[in-house]
């Protein structure tokens, strides 16, 4: 009976033991191939990556060399509007929602907030050609900065929400009863203390979106050239990567991947930086 | 609130004031502080509208996009109506326009995939849930491995694809000779083996999220009647986490279903009815970002916008799903 009982107990922990290294064994088998591709890229990316790749435009076909200025400039000016358009509408509606924590309004933008999370980033793609390109009768960078804004939004909202209801009301309370007027109180000294908060969802958000393709695929269209006009069709890496990623040719394939490496280090210094700023700047109260 | 508070002691300070000796100095100061207080309550009421219009406009802009949906695909309703959802056909030139490969294109790739990548995403999730949890020493490695699914969760969708196209589509076409299928390469297995990689650090971190959530005491209590770690993740953290996991699963799915940058690199891009998982195909969204551009005619284009307004409203319902299941087991 002992003997039976302890054998019992041998195998439920043979059985445990094995099922550990079974979750082991599954984890490092996924991490495997998605560690694969990492490699991958920086390996066939690091040898397109020199001098006259930031500063040349693509070259025609059968021409071996040339860069991807446009893209960059395209990407860095399309993103940047993009933020600039989600900011103001973003940190306010946030403030709003953090400011009416149970309104009948409030539940329903938040709602609406949920339901911009889980949209296609193609159908924004459709909606901003709807919007803009129709109407304006051609392709631009501005209609592709619209689309990435909203994709930017509801990551922007609730990251900052999140910060923003957590400040203490004795805080605002005390701030209020020396007179200090209702909005200064939420611009000089809700937002410093939540700016840990408000400006890693700013960059996050900016982080999601730099890499979307589909939504520029049908507004931002793409340019050989180097455009500055933001209201004619721009270049962005991601749409260059999709572009030489699907054509014929080697040396386009070449410039792609060092795109892709560009694209990935540009991401990853954006988590890097919104984790720093969580680290150093967030107040505990 | 404070605002009417301050309006009343200005009012207080003005009657008060115009009684004493100096009347007309303290009545200019006073004077001067309500102006001040009553400028003051403008810009008050400036800034709460400020943050309403903000708030509006986020409401406005999710109708706004509805609706522009629902008027766009309103063409192509009229011209094929509900027969639009079971055609099989799809032909631009003739205008004949039927949703059912891409239809069918979206499903068997989205489920496909989230059956692949179930076990692997719920391993990672219950080993850093809770072989590895978080806020305890040793477990550096459990951290190096946070961290290298959150950045993976990052790449870009067009970056997978590339990769797909080079690495697994070859990949694939071996394994289609291996087996004497038509060696295409591209097509509905590489399109959900692409989406799979895709969606196991999120759905891995989704889970992991979700299993952190169990109580410790229930799990302690196992612990302390004598079950083994097995045991309590078999009998008291899996049960437990039954519906958020499964809320995991929806909202992956919902990932998955509105991917489009991958898919259209590596599926094939036929509009056709797949046959086999073998054979190249489209999806809803892999449909709309190849033709798009290339729709000449009013209804073509229509047609294109109601795939849209269909992948739409099921990622959305599925999504919203997910999120009210997820809301209701965290508290």
């Amino acid at each position: 009976m002992h003997l039976n009982s302890i054998k019992h107990l041998r195998r439920r922990q043979l059985i445990s033991a094995s099922i550990r290294g079974t979750v082991l064994f599954f984890t490092v088998l996924t991490l495997l191939p998605l560690v694969y591709i990492l490699i991958y890229i920086i390996k066939q990316g690091i040898g397109a990556i020199n001098w006259s790749f930031f500063t040349q435009l693509p070259r025609p076909v059968g021409e071996t060399g040339g860069g991807i200025a446009n893209a960059l400039v395209g990407s860095l000016i399309i993103v940047g509007l993009a933020t600039l358009l989600a900011i103001p509408i973003g940190i306010f509606s946030a403030l709003y929602l953090s400011e009416h924590p149970q309104g009948r309004l409030a539940g329903m933008i938040r709602f609406c907030v949920e339901v911009l999370t889980g949209i296609p980033s193609i159908v924004v793609g459709i909606v901003a050609y709807d919007w803009l390109v129709k109407p304006m009768g051609s392709f631009s960078a501005f209609s592709g900065s619209v689309a990435l804004s909203i994709m930017m939004l509801p990551i922007m909202i609730r990251s900052a929400e999140e910060t923003l209801k957590r400040f203490p009301t004795h805080l605002r309370e005390a701030s209020l009863a020396l007179g200090v007027p209702y909005y200064k109180t939420i611009l000089q000294v809700l937002l410093p203390c939540s700016l840990s908060g408000v400006l890693s969802g700013i960059i996050l958000s900016v982080a999601r979106i730099v890499g979307e393709t589909a939504p520029l695929l049908f507004t931002a269209f793409g340019n050989p050239y180097l455009s500055f006009h933001i209201f004619h069709p721009m270049h962005s890496l991601p749409l260059l990567i999709y572009n030489y990623a699907i054509s014929p040719y080697d040396s386009w394939h070449q410039l792609a991947w060092g795109a892709a490496l560009v694209l990935l280090c540009w991401i990853l210094l954006l988590n890097i930086l919104t984790r720093m700023i969580i680290r150093k700047w967030s107040v505990r109260y | 609130m404070p605002e009417p508070l301050l309006t009343h002691t200005s009012d207080k300070q003005l009657s008060s004031a115009s009684s004493s000796a100096e009347a007309s100095r303290s009545d200019s100061r006073s004077r001067r502080l309500a102006s001040r207080i009553s400028h003051a309550e403008r810009k008050d009421q400036l800034f709460r509208q400020a943050l309403l219009i903000a708030g509006l406009i986020v409401l406005c802009l999710v109708i706004a996009i509805f609706l522009t949906l629902i008027v766009g695909s309103i063409p192509s309703f009229r011209a094929t109506g509900i027969h639009f959802f079971w055609g099989k056909v799809w032909d631009p030139v003739t205008e004949v326009f039927g949703a059912l490969p891409f239809l069918a294109g979206t499903l068997l790739t989205s489920f496909l995939a989230l059956f692949i990548s179930l076990p692997f995403s719920l391993s990672i999730a219950i080993f850093l849930g809770e072989y590895f949890p978080p806020g305890k020493g040793k477990n550096y490695i459990a951290g190096v491995i946070r961290e290298a699914v959150e950045l993976i969760a990052g790449i870009p969708s067009v970056i997978y694809g590339f990769w797909g196209l080079f690495v697994l589509v070859p990949l694939v076409r071996q394994l289609e000779m291996k087996w004497n299928v038509l060696p295409y390469g591209v097509g509905i297995l590489t399109a959900s083996l692409i989406l799979a990689l895709m969606i196991i650090p999120y759905a891995a971190s989704l889970g992991r999220e979700i299993i952190n959530m169990v109580p410790a005491e229930l799990k302690e209590a196992a612990y302390s009647l004598g079950a083994t770690r097995w045991e309590v993740i078999r009998h008291v953290v899996l049960p437990y986490a039954r519906t958020g996991i499964f809320a995991g699963i929806l909202l992956s799915l919902g990932r998955a279903l509105g991917e489009t940058m991958a898919v259209t690199m590596v599926i094939g891009n036929t509009s056709v009815l797949p046959k086999n998982i073998f054979s190249p195909g489209n999806t809803l969204a892999s449909v709309i970002a190849n033709e798009f551009t290339e729709a000449a005619s009013k209804v073509y284009l229509s047609a294109l916008i109601e795939l849209g307004l269909v992948l739409f409203l099921v990622t959305t319902i599925i999504h919203l799903i997910g999120k009210r299941i997820i809301k209701q087991f965290s508290t």
